[in-house]
C-alpha cells in the first residue's frame, strides 16, 4: 500500500511539473531557502513543492525554517550569505525590518527573490516576489459564479477569514467585484469563519436555521476550503444536498475540497497554488543566463478547478504534499 | 419552601440566559422553532445546546480545578492532542474504542502532569499548565504531522454528531458528564474536600486532607474532560486539527466557570452553573450568527454583554438590590 502511495506521489509530482527540459544555467547553483515554518497545510506544500521543484532542476537547495521568528530568518540569511549561495528564496514572516540583512545580501551580489508575501524595504534590494492575487482570487470565484446562474436569482452566503486579515478583506473585495452589476446575484449573510473548519460548519448551521432551513441560499461561498469543507457538512445535516441544492465555491484548492468535488459536494476553488518557488527558479534562470531583470512583482495563477476537472486525479497528485 | 426553591431559579446567570435568548429571538423570530428532522430535533436552540458543548464540559472540568485555587489554561491544548490521537490512530487501521480509549487515557495524563507540577513540584497553576498550553498544541502538530487528519470511521463520528433520544450525541454526553460529577462532589465529602484545599491547602493538609493526591485528581479530572471534549470536536468535522481545535477555548472555559459565579479565589464552585455560563456564551455567539451583524460587531456584543452580567454580579450591585429589599421591607413594616 505504501508503495502505491509513493507511486501515486511520484506520479503527482511528474505531472506537477512541465515535462520540457530545464535550462542549465541553475544545474548545480546553491540556492537558500528561509521558510516562516509550518504553521498550515499550505505552508508546508509551498515547502514540498519547493523542494522538488529545486530537485527537479539540480538545484542544491538548502532550507532553513524559521519557526515564525524574524530574528531566525535574519540569522538563516546571514548564514546563507556567509556560505556563500548563489542566490536566497525567503517567505518573510513580517513585512518590516528587512532593508539591513537584504542590504548585506545586495553587497555580497547574491539575488533575492521574496516569495508569498511582500517587505517594506526599497525595491532595488530585491531581485523580484513572487505571489498570489488574493482580491483575483475571490474574483474568479464570483466569476465563476456569474458564469453559472446566468439570470436566476441567487441569494449567497459568505463565510469570511478571520476578521481584518488581508486574505479576508480581499478575497471579500474581489467577489463582491465580480459579482457587481448582476443584481440577481446578492450576499445575503456574511460572517466569520476564522479559516477554520469547526467554525465554518457552525457559521453555516446559523446561516440555514437563518435563511428559511436552507432554503433561501442559492450559494456558499467561503474564504477558504477548510471552511467550505465544515460548511457541506452542516447543509448535509440539515438535509440539503451541497453542490446541487447549494452551489459551493471556495478558495485554496487543498486535497480536501477535490474529495469534496468526488462526491460532487463541491463546485469550484480558485488555486492558490503552493507553488512559488517555481516562477522565482524561472526569473532567476532567464537572469543568469539572459540578464533578464525580472518584474518586481510576478503574480501566479489563480486557476478555478471545478468537478470536470478531474478532482480525483488532482487530489491524488496534492495528497502527498503535506497540506 | 417552595418559594425558596423557586427564588434560587432566579439568580443573575438564569437572568442573563433568558434576556438573551429573548433578544436573539427579538433579532430573529424563528429562533426558537425546533423541528423534528431526519430523527433528530433541529433548530437555533439545539444549535446553542449543541456548540455549547465543547466550552461546557471544559468548564466541568475547569470548575473542580478553580475551587482548588487553580486554573488550567492547558485544556484547549489537551484538546488537540485528544483529537489528534484519535484521528491517527484509527487512519492507522486501530479499531475505533482503542483510539477513543487513548485519547481520554492522553487527557488524564496530561492533566495528572499539570496536577504533579501544581501540587508536588508546588508551581502556580498559571504558570504551570500554560507549559502545555503551549507545548501541548505543539505535541498535536506532531502527531498530526502538521496537517487535518480526516478519518471516516463511524464511532468517532458519531460522537460528534450523531443523536440519542433526539439529542445530538455531544448533549448526551454533556448531560451524562455533568449529573456524574455533580454527583460525584454533592454525594460525597469530595466536594467539600476540594473547597477546603481552594480556601487553605495547608489547613486542609492539617485537618487530614490528602490535598497534593486531591490536586492531582483534579487536574487529571480536567485533562479527561478536555479530551472527551476533543473527541467531540474531531468528530464534528470528522478530522483532527492541530492548529485549531481547541484554540483560546481554555478562555472561554475560565469565562463560563466565572460566569457560573464561582470565585477564582477558589473555595466554593458550582459546576451546574458553569455549564449555564458556558450555555449564556453560546447563546451569545448563536445569536450573532442569526442575526445578520456584520462580523465587526462580534466581539464588541460579546464583551458589552459579559460586563453586564458581571456588574449584575458585583456585590456593589448585591448591595444595592439587598438594600431596596430591605427599604421596601421596612416600608411595609411601617404602613
Amino acid at each position: 500500500m505504501k508503495f502505491f502511495t509513493k507511486l501515486a506521489v511520484a506520479a503527482g509530482v511528474a505531472a506537477l511539473l512541465s515535462s520540457a527540459a530545464y535550462a542549465d544555467s541553475l544545474k548545480g547553483k546553491t540556492i537558500g531557502f528561509s521558510q516562516i515554518g509550518s504553521e498550515s497545510g499550505w505552508r508546508a506544500a509551498e515547502t514540498s513543492v519547493t523542494k522538488q521543484q529545486a530537485e527537479k532542476r539540480g538545484i542544491n537547495l538548502k532550507f532553513a525554517d524559521a519557526q515564525q521568528k524574524q530574528e531566525n530568518q535574519i540569522k538563516a540569511i546571514r548564514g546563507f550569505i556567509a556560505q556563500g549561495v548563489d542566490a536566497i528564496l525567503v517567505a518573510p514572516v513580517v513585512s518590516t525590518g528587512w532593508d539591513a540583512v537584504l542590504g548585506e545580501a545586495k553587497d555580497a551580489k547574491i539575488p533575492v527573490i521574496l516569495l508569498d508575501r511582500g517587505v517594506d524595504a526599497p525595491q532595488d534590494l530585491y531581485l523580484t516576489s513572487v505571489a498570489s492575487d488574493q482580491v483575483k482570487e475571490g474574483k474568479v470565484a464570483g466569476d465563476w459564479l456569474v458564469k453559472t446562474v446566468g439570470d436566476k436569482k441567487c441569494n449567497v452566503v459568505e463565510l469570511q477569514g478571520t476578521v481584518g486579515s488581508t486574505p479576508a478583506i480581499n478575497r471579500k473585495k474581489g467577489f463582491e467585484e465580480a459579482i457587481k452589476g448582476h443584481d440577481n446575484i446578492k450576499i445575503v449573510r456574511s460572517q466569520t469563519g476564522d479559516f477554520t473548519r469547526s467554525k465554518g460548519k457552525e457559521v453555516m448551521e446559523g446561516f440555514i436555521k437563518a435563511e428559511d432551513g436552507g432554503k433561501n441560499i442559492c450559494a456558499m461561498y467561503a474564504h477558504n476550503d477548510d471552511m467550505a469543507v465544515g460548511g457541506i457538512q452542516a447543509i448535509k445535516d440539515a438535509g440539503l444536498k451541497p453542490g446541487k441544492d447549494v452551489l459551493v465555491v471556495s478558495v485554496d484548492a487543498v486535497p480536501d475540497i477535490f474529495k469534496a468535488m468526488m462526491n460532487n459536494e463541491a463546485n469550484a476553488t480558485v488555486e492558490l497554488t503552493p507553488n512559488m518557488a517555481g516562477p522565482a527558479f524561472d526569473a532567476l534562470d532567464a537572469y543568469w543566463t539572459s540578464k533578464k531583470v525580472p518584474e518586481k512583482f510576478i503574480i501566479t495563477e489563480s486557476k478555478l478547478y471545478t468537478p470536470n476537472d478531474d478532482p480525483k486525479k488532482v487530489y491524488e497528485e496534492k495528497k502527498g504534499l503535506g497540506y | 419552601m417552595k418559594l425558596k426553591k423557586f427564588s434560587r431559579l432566579i439568580n443573575p446567570q438564569s437572568i442573563a440566559l433568558v434576556v438573551v435568548l429573548l433578544v436573539n429571538w427579538a433579532l430573529f423570530p424563528g429562533f426558537f422553532n425546533v423541528t423534528w428532522q431526519d430523527g433528530r430535533l433541529f433548530g437555533s436552540l439545539i444549535d446553542v445546546l449543541n456548540r455549547g458543548v465543547p466550552v461546557a464540559i471544559l468548564a466541568i472540568g475547569m470548575s473542580a480545578v478553580i475551587a482548588t485555587k487553580g486554573v488550567d489554561l492547558s485544556v484547549g491544548a489537551v484538546m488537540a492532542i485528544s483529537g489528534a490521537v484519535a484521528a491517527t490512530l484509527v487512519t492507522d487501521g486501530y479499531p475505533a474504542y482503542v483510539a477513543v480509549l487513548a485519547a481520554l487515557a492522553i487527557g488524564i495524563v496530561c492533566g495528572v502532569w499539570n496536577g504533579i507540577l501544581v501540587a508536588f513540584l508546588e508551581i502556580q497553576p498559571i504558570i504551570a499548565t500554560l507549559v502545555l498550553m503551549v507545548a501541548g498544541r505543539g505535541i498535536a502538530q506532531l502527531i498530526t504531522a502538521g496537517s487535518i487528519v480526516t478519518f471516516s470511521d463511524p464511532l468517532l463520528i458519531f460522537i460528534g454528531t450523531g443523536s440519542f433520544a433526539g439529542l445530538p450525541m455531544p448533549v448526551v454526553i454533556a448531560i451524562v458528564l455533568l449529573v456524574l460529577s455533580v454527583f460525584l462532589v454533592r454525594s460525597s465529602a469530595v466536594g467539600l474536600f476540594i473547597e477546603s484545599v481552594g480556601v487553605n491547602r495547608a489547613a486542609a493538609s492539617l485537618a487530614g486532607i490528602r490535598s497534593g493526591l486531591l490536586l492531582v485528581a483534579v487536574y487529571g479530572f480536567s485533562g479527561f474532560c478536555a479530551a472527551v471534549s476533543g473527541l467531540i470536536v474531531a468528530g464534528d468535522i470528522k478530522g483532527a486539527d492541530a492548529n485549531n481545535a481547541g484554540l483560546w477555548l481554555e478562555l472561554d472555559a475560565i469565562l463560563a466557570v466565572v460566569i457560573g459565579g464561582t470565585s477564582l479565589l477558589g473555595g466554593r464552585f458550582s459546576i451546574a452553573m458553569s455549564v449555564l455560563g458556558a450555555i449564556i456564551i453560546q447563546a451569545m455567539n448563536t445569536g450573532i450568527l442569526v442575526s445578520g451583524f456584520p462580523p465587526e460587531f462580534n466581539l464588541v456584543v460579546k464583551a458589552g454583554v459579559i460586563i453586564l452580567i458581571f456588574t449584575m454580579q458585583s456585590p456593589l450591585a448585591t448591595r444595592f438590590i439587598e438594600s431596596r429589599k430591605n427599604a421596601r421591607a421596612l416600608a411595609r413594616k411601617a404602613s
